[in-house]
């Protein structure tokens, strides 16, 4: 079978985290070729260098967001990110996302990012069923549009990665269970907006963050996570304002 | 009261003081700059706030805000840098406000009743 791949162009430093929470980059040279994703780059060591090297991926397309992962000190999911948009000549430095413990080479533990989507009440809640059976929810309401802007999200982890609050306050839900919480509380299906306001206003809430920016900057999505938690603020202070917090 | 009210309440509190303090802040420093520029001494600024309600009620609110603000940014600075986030932090902010307003209070009271 004839080999899809382009030809060769000298060859890709490349060092990868080895190891878990203790551990050290190693050392790979990789051919370089036209198109070159950091996540063949990957790909390529673990199929020809070194099988032991554990990574996650599923589409290699921008869908699932299993594939972040730190390339030259920046959060960014591989799969999407082109060698040379980071390392034109230089060297290339693989490491696992922060803030979420390492287990393996380039595999964190996701767990306690999706745990904090449960404690924002990140789920959908039924509520009432109007009299018609269904709910008649206009595209172009404020509230649908406010969906609109954060419903993409991939659930990759950029944003918590590179989020500075996450780093002070380690209890900080972050921006995308904030997000999350943020598309539930404009979505008028939902029952639990008092609940989820309640869950998301905490100290380790909305209120911790110091709008920096970071999450907008990073989200591959180009969402605004940022927006959404300004969202969240606002509609808090007018809850607590009449009340109703 | 829950902790969403609680945060939410002094979140509002420390961005209310903040956008109350502005206006404050520039009119004390213009009035400091003024005060310079023009010689007084410091007999002759003591004449001006003896007695003088309009000023009194100017700095009182401006150490109130004042006092509020700053412990509350600092609660978050103690929570963030040292790690300190058990309900002793609010206790400490509560006493760094009370200090300042009590403290300030004493030093208005004085230029209020300079002799």
């Amino acid at each position: 079978m004839k080999s899809r791949e382009s030809k060769p162009n000298g060859f890709l430093e490349v060092s990868i985290w080895r190891g878990a929470e203790e551990g050290a980059f190693q050392h790979f040279q990789v051919p370089r070729r036209e198109s070159q994703t950091v996540l063949d780059v990957v790909t390529y060591i673990q199929r020809h260098l070194d099988p032991t090297l554990a990574y996650r991926f599923a589409c290699r397309v921008g869908v699932c967001g299993s594939c972040a992962m730190k390339v030259n000190g920046i959060a960014r999911w591989t799969c999407r990110t082109h060698v040379s948009a980071v390392a034109t000549t230089g060297p290339l430095e693989i490491a696992p996302l922060d803030h979420l413990p390492r287990l393996r080479d380039l595999v964190c533990d996701m767990g306690p990012f999706f745990e904090k989507w449960k404690q924002a009440r990140g789920a959908f809640v039924p509520g009432a069923v109007p009299e018609t059976g269904f709910a008649a929810i206009d595209p172009d309401s404020p509230a649908r549009r406010q969906v609109e802007a954060g419903i993409e999200c991939i659930g990759c982890g950029i944003c918590y990665s590179e989020c500075d609050t996450v780093a002070w306050r380690p209890e900080y839900l972050g921006p995308a269970a904030l997000n999350r919480a943020w598309t539930l509380q404009n979505d008028e299906r939902d029952g639990a907006h008092r609940k989820r306001l309640q869950a998301v206003a905490g100290d380790a809430g909305c209120h911790a963050c110091h709008n920096q920016l970071s999450c907008n900057e990073r989200c591959p999505k180009k969402l605004s996570p940022a927006a959404a938690i300004a969202g969240l603020k606002r509609a808090s202070a007018v809850a607590a304002l009449k009340g109703r917090l | 009261m829950n902790r969403a009210r609680l945060e939410t309440w002094l979140w509002l509190i420390n961005r209310g003081s903040a956008l109350l303090l502005v206006p404050l802040v520039a009119a004390h420093l213009a009035g400091m700059i003024l005060a310079v520029r023009g010689g007084l001494s410091a007999s002759e600024i003591l004449e001006r706030t003896r007695d003088n309600l309009l000023l009194a009620a100017f700095y009182g609110a401006f150490l109130l805000l004042a006092g509020l603000h700053g412990a509350l940014g600092l609660r978050g600075f103690l929570a963030e840098t040292l790690g300190w986030r058990s309900k002793s932090v609010d206790t400490a902010a509560a006493v760094l406000a009370s200090l300042l307003v009590i403290l300030g209070g004493r030093a208005l009271w004085a230029l209020y009743h300079a002799a």
